[in-house]
């Protein structure tokens, strides 16, 4: 027998779905959850609150409008039969699916076993991934750079503040000074701190984009660790400092050159081995640094690319511009 | 002598394990955020190092120990400067931090 509580209110159950809700913190009472003083709008704004309900019943006057009655009760019912249906179809389609673990699976074909059994011969790296996604599946990967440079333009599109008009001009000058207000600058800890870590990440980064075809590592987590390194000597000295050497222009003809150098290079590639065609790009020994073709001079592009792009979305999202 | 290392590690893993158990609670358990920041900087630093002291111990002297020492030096630097960071932004944004809750022992 279940039995029925009287102080539901107080009930963890309670919490938890008014927590579910976005109405509260699971462990309000305890944990400091505190709206920063400078967001909490003014306390005369928050008038009276409209009755919604009346407001739909005003702006959809059904009583006098069968036509839209009707129309929401099949609307509703339409949704409903057509997430049955998709539903009917996925399940559908998944009765046909191979069994799990067949070795007859259509996944077990030969290409994964000629990657095991010829990679290093036919890309020189010994590290099969990379010599998957740079040398196989390169234009997949360059697809992946793509992405990330488009992305990086599509922030821009939507953050960044211009000197064009008088509007924009106030903007990026409020920007500027609440990055002065609320970002803690000149920061001697910091400043000491980042003086030992920023070269140690720096070169650490660049060992993983080196060292890609050899092991563990490549072009996309070198970059990462680059970017966070560029992240944190921005933070610590300002961008006072970082404009010096990376600027809005410098972002763009990074990733431009890399990008055009992966597509060329590529491009070249596949022209030559789709026709049967020596492309004269030598494999070198497999181990050594300067082996492997093609691969670590991609792996560079890449790492250029995903470096250039986290500092741009820092810094887009900090104050709306390089 | 293999037993002796195995308890030395395991000593120290347990430790290290006590003293990120502490960190959680004192996180849980505290309201303000500088309080808070305090007992999560417990973990990152003592704990970490217990831990792969007790790794270290446990693998002996080589290579992979020597890496893991490596990052024992990353976290040191790294994590006790992003809680100044955190909590230095906490004092400038709140306004009533008068109230934070300090224990005075008068016989210490």
């Amino acid at each position: 027998m279940s039995r029925l509580r009287n102080d539901y209110e107080n009930s963890r159950f309670h919490r938890f779905e008014k927590w579910v809700n976005g109405e509260a913190a699971p462990s309000e009472p305890r944990l400091e959850t505190k709206e920063p003083v400078w967001r909490r709008p003014p306390e005369e704004l928050s008038g009276p609150k409209l009755n919604e309900k009346k407001i739909n019943a005003a702006v959809y006057d059904e009583r006098h409008n069968k036509e839209l009655k009707y129309f929401r009760v099949v609307n509703r019912l339409a949704s409903v039969v057509l997430c049955l249906m998709l539903i009917g179809v996925l399940l559908w389609t998944v009765v046909y699916l191979p069994e799990f673990g067949n070795p007859e699976n259509p996944t077990n074909n030969e290409v994964s076993a000629r990657y095991i059994e010829k990679g290093v011969e036919e890309t020189g790296a010994t590290n099969f991934v990379t010599g998957m996604i740079l040398d196989y599946r390169a234009f997949d990967t360059f697809g992946e750079s793509c992405v990330l440079f488009i992305a990086a333009t599509c922030v821009q599109v939507l953050m960044r503040l211009d000197n064009s008009d008088d509007r924009e001009k106030m903007k990026k000058k409020q920007a500027e000074e609440n990055d002065r207000i609320y970002e803690p600058k000149n920061d001697l800890i910091l400043q000491k701190v980042s003086c030992v870590l920023v070269p140690l990440l720096f070169i650490f980064g660049i060992y993983i984009i080196l060292n890609g075809h050899l092991s563990p590592g490549g072009g996309f987590s070198g970059g990462a660790i680059i970017g966070s390194g560029l992240i944190l000597y921005l933070n610590a000295f300002g961008f006072k400092k970082t404009e010096r050497f990376f600027t809005e222009k410098t972002f763009r003809r990074i990733t431009l050159a890399a990008l055009t150098f992966y597509c060329l290079a590529k491009s070249y590639s596949f022209f030559t081995g789709a026709n049967h065609l020596e492309s004269g790009i030598p494999l070198g020994t497999p181990g050594a640094i300067l082996s492997s073709g093609l691969i670590l001079p991609l792996n560079i592009c890449v790492g250029l690319v995903v470096a250039c792009t986290m500092y741009a979305f820092y810094t887009l999202f900090r104050k709306g511009g390089m | 002598m293999e037993w002796v290392r195995l308890t030395v590690s395991a000593v120290l893993l347990l430790l290290g394990i006590l003293v990120f158990i502490s960190a959680a609670i004192g996180v849980n358990k505290f309201k303000r955020a500088l309080n808070r920041i305090h007992a999560a900087a417990l973990g990152d630093t003592l704990g970490i190092l217990f831990m792969i002291l007790g790794l270290v111990v446990w693998k002996g002297i080589n290579f992979a120990s020597f890496k893991l020492l490596l990052v024992v030096l990353f976290f040191w630097l790294a994590s006790p400067v992003a809680g100044h960071m955190i909590s230095r932004l906490e004092v400038m944004t709140d306004e009533d931090l008068g109230e934070i809750e300090v224990e005075h022992h008068e016989d210490l």
